[in-house]
């Protein structure tokens, strides 16, 4: 079974967004990247696939060639082989879906797994666009795989209950929280990520098909309080509600 | 001049870090008030490969050197000190004893299952009678035929309720000697755990050895060459213990800056008050300092290049930074310091040791100034 993993990479969710002074796109500068969470669970998947059927995992990810660093960490939780598709500065989901469909093409995979959503963009359209791209058959926000020869039993989060879809391969599927627990690379894997290949593709124009007009950081925040569990602070919690919410 | 760390260092503390916040500091608190690390915790400390991070390949460690073994003694020391404890005396002294010291032999006989953490190893050399003169120890081996004949008691010993090989370190005809004894040879016995101040979760106890017979090859290195390796597995050891200390520094310094922006007196978040930002200023600047000798240190340890005093030089500072980090720590979050609610006491507990074992900061300053008399001075 060959695996394909889209990897995209996401500001460090514990970074604070600054706006770049062309107002249209983040300022990089000094922020941490790391693999977007839903795609550590796919990665997971991938390597358990592996294990279990044999047959190879491939990342890939469209982006700067900076990407390298979380390709490594890839590479070191396991996978066998990554790819970077180098885009331009500024770029849609659709060009990434583009690329991505274009290599998957060249690599044939009989599964590809993706996250359900890019925490920095949050558009959950790569896993349609992709499936639209190469006639894959999908199914999105999975929670829970089980493959049995050529049937792939997916569990969905629905509003209050869980819904089975079946399908076959080939087929896409991006990966809910609960899919899996990722595991961490272990040291002695860490060091043969460095020998692990990752290769530098040049990816295909596409026309813009959206672009960003401006960029702002929300003016007023949310003026949430955090309290703690102590007597104290419950007493404090007591008070704001009666005195400043109203509601008791 | 280049003081970045590598894409595998980076990697490295970065896996450590993820573990060490979501697996290991949701339990920092059992372990303290249980006295006793979880074993599903050290399968997985085991398995991750950090009980072996500093050896090369070939004993089975991952090739990390001190520097990557510093890396995780930062992050574990960040959430756990008798944890970061507990992978000291196995790894950095325990098992380390052996890779400074032991034959090819010895070493590929005992280093897999003690890299790989199948088997928990500790260190004997402190006795009764020799603490901070260590050179005073009465166990004594003696060679009959095939076998050395060990007797004698050791106390203060790190992991020694769990451990399964130690270095023992008794005097011979030729001085003192270094052999790998496992607990399993008749005669090894263990004292129950000491009750301690801090680290409680870190096993110390008396070890034993009533006329135990140990293979004549496990000497390790050549007889009477003991103290030697005794200090040389020291040198490591105090390295890797700052690293552990500059952990901790950063978590309490984390801790208080988040404490003293949203804890309000006289209407203002006490952050506000110069008094206090002066303690997180101290705080920043034993943190900076202690940094930069870990790992310059660390550096040089790799290279083959450091000196006994390097060491020393960076317990002493870093133990003593430890400890004025938690007291302004303590300052800072006041009355909740002192509490049990809050893990500022178990920090303020579990730093005092470092001041103590592996040569107490006396004993660190007659290392540095004996060297630097030797040296008329010159650094
Ligand atoms: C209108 C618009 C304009 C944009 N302009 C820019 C720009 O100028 N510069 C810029 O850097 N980014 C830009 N982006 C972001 C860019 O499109 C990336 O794809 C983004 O990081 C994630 O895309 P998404 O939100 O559509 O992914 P989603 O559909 O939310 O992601 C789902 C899954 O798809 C996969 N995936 C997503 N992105 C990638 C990727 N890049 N490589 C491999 N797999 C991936 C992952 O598995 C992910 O979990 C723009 C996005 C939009 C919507
Ligand atoms: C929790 C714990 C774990 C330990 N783990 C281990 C272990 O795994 N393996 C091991 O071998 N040992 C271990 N030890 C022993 C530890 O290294 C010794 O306790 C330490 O070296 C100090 O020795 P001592 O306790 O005998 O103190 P002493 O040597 O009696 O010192 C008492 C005081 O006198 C001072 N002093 C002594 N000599 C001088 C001098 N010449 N000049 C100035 N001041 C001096 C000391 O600095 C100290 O302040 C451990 C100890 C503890 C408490």
């Amino acid at each position: 079974m060959n695996v394909l993993i889209c990897i995209s990479r996401v500001p460090d969710t514990a970074t604070k967004i600054v706006v770049g002074s062309d107002g249209k796109t983040i300022d990089n500068q000094g922020v941490k990247f790391i693999i977007n969470p839903y795609d550590e669970y796919a990665i997971e998947e991938g390597l358990r696939i592996k294990e279990k059927f044999g047959g190879s995992v491939t990342a890939v990810t469209v982006g700067s060639e900076q990407s390298s660093d979380i390709l490594r960490t890839a590479l070191a939780m396991g996978v066998e082989k990554a790819t970077i598709i180098k885009a331009p500065e500024i770029f849609d989901s659709y060009f990434v879906a583009y690329n991505l469909a274009e290599y998957a093409k060249s690599i044939k995979p009989d599964i590809i797994l993706l996250g359900r959503q890019s925490v920095d963009f949050d558009s959950f359209q790569i896993p349609s666009l992709l499936a639209g791209l190469i006639d894959y058959n999908l199914v999105t926000v999975v929670s829970k795989l089980t493959i049995d020869a050529n049937k792939i039993i997916c569990e969905r989060d629905v509003e209050g209950g869980k819904e089975i879809v079946e399908t076959n391969l080939p087929c896409i599927i991006s990966a809910q929280k609960g899919l899996n627990e990722p595991r961490y690379p272990k040291l002695p894997d860490i060091m043969k990520a460095k020998s692990k290949p990752i290769e530098i593709l040049e990816a295909k124009p596409t026309d813009l098909k959206m672009e960003v007009i401006s960029m702002e950081i929300p003016m007023k925040q949310r003026i949430g309080k955090i309290l703690s569990d102590s007597d104290e602070d419950i007493n404090e919690l007591v008070r704001l509600l009666h005195e400043e919410a109203k509601v008791i | 001049m280049d003081f970045r760390f590598t894409e595998e260092q980076i990697m490295l503390r970065e896996m450590v870090r993820d573990f060490a916040q979501n697996e290991l500091k949701p339990l920092a608190r059992q372990i303290d008030e249980q006295e006793e690390i979880p074993d599903e915790i050290i399968k997985k400390i085991a398995e991750l490969g950090l009980l072996g991070a500093a050896f090369p390949p070939e004993y089975g460690g991952s090739g990390f050197g001190e520097l990557g073994y510093c890396i995780i003694q930062e992050e574990i020391g960040r959430v756990c000190s008798s944890t970061a404890t507990f992978i000291g005396a196995h790894q950095s002294i325990g098992t380390n004893a052996l890779f400074i010291g032991g034959s090819e032999e010895l070493k590929q006989k005992y280093m897999p299952a003690l890299t790989s953490g199948e088997k928990i190893a500790a260190f004997a050399l402190t006795e009764q009678g020799a603490g901070s003169d260590a050179f005073n120890l009465k166990t004594k081996a003696e060679l009959v035929g095939d076998e050395w004949i060990i007797n004698g008691e050791k106390m203060w010993i790190t992991n020694a309720p769990i451990a399964d090989i130690f270095s023992v370190f008794a005097r011979t005809n030729r001085g003192i000697s270094a052999f790998i004894v496992e607990k399993n040879f008749p005669g090894v016995s263990t004292g129950a755990p000491e009750k301690k101040l801090g680290i409680r979760g870190s096993k110390t106890s008396t070890v034993t050895f009533e006329n135990v017979r140990v293979p004549k090859e496990n000497l390790i290195g050549a007889e009477g060459k003991g103290f030697l390796i005794a200090m040389k597995t020291l040198d490591a050891g105090r390295l890797g213990l700052g690293a552990a200390c500059l952990g901790a520094c950063k978590e309490l310094l984390e801790m208080s800056v988040a404490y003293a922006k949203t804890r309000k007196q006289f209407n203002e978040p006490i952050a506000n008050f110069q008094a206090v930002q002066f303690m997180i200023a101290e705080m920043a600047t034993q943190i900076y300092t202690t940094e930069s000798l870990v790992y310059r240190t660390a550096y040089k340890y790799d290279k083959k290049e450091m000196l006994s005093r390097d060491s020393a030089i960076v317990k002493l500072v870093s133990s003593e930074a430890l400890d004025r980090c938690v007291d302004l720590a303590m300052q800072i979050h006041g009355g909740m310091g002192y509490s049990r609610e809050l893990p500022i006491e178990r920090y303020y507990r579990d730093s005092r040791i470092n001041r103590i074992f592996e040569g107490t900061s006396e004993i660190q300053k007659l290392v540095i100034a004996h060297d630097i008399l030797k040296r008329n001075g010159k650094m």
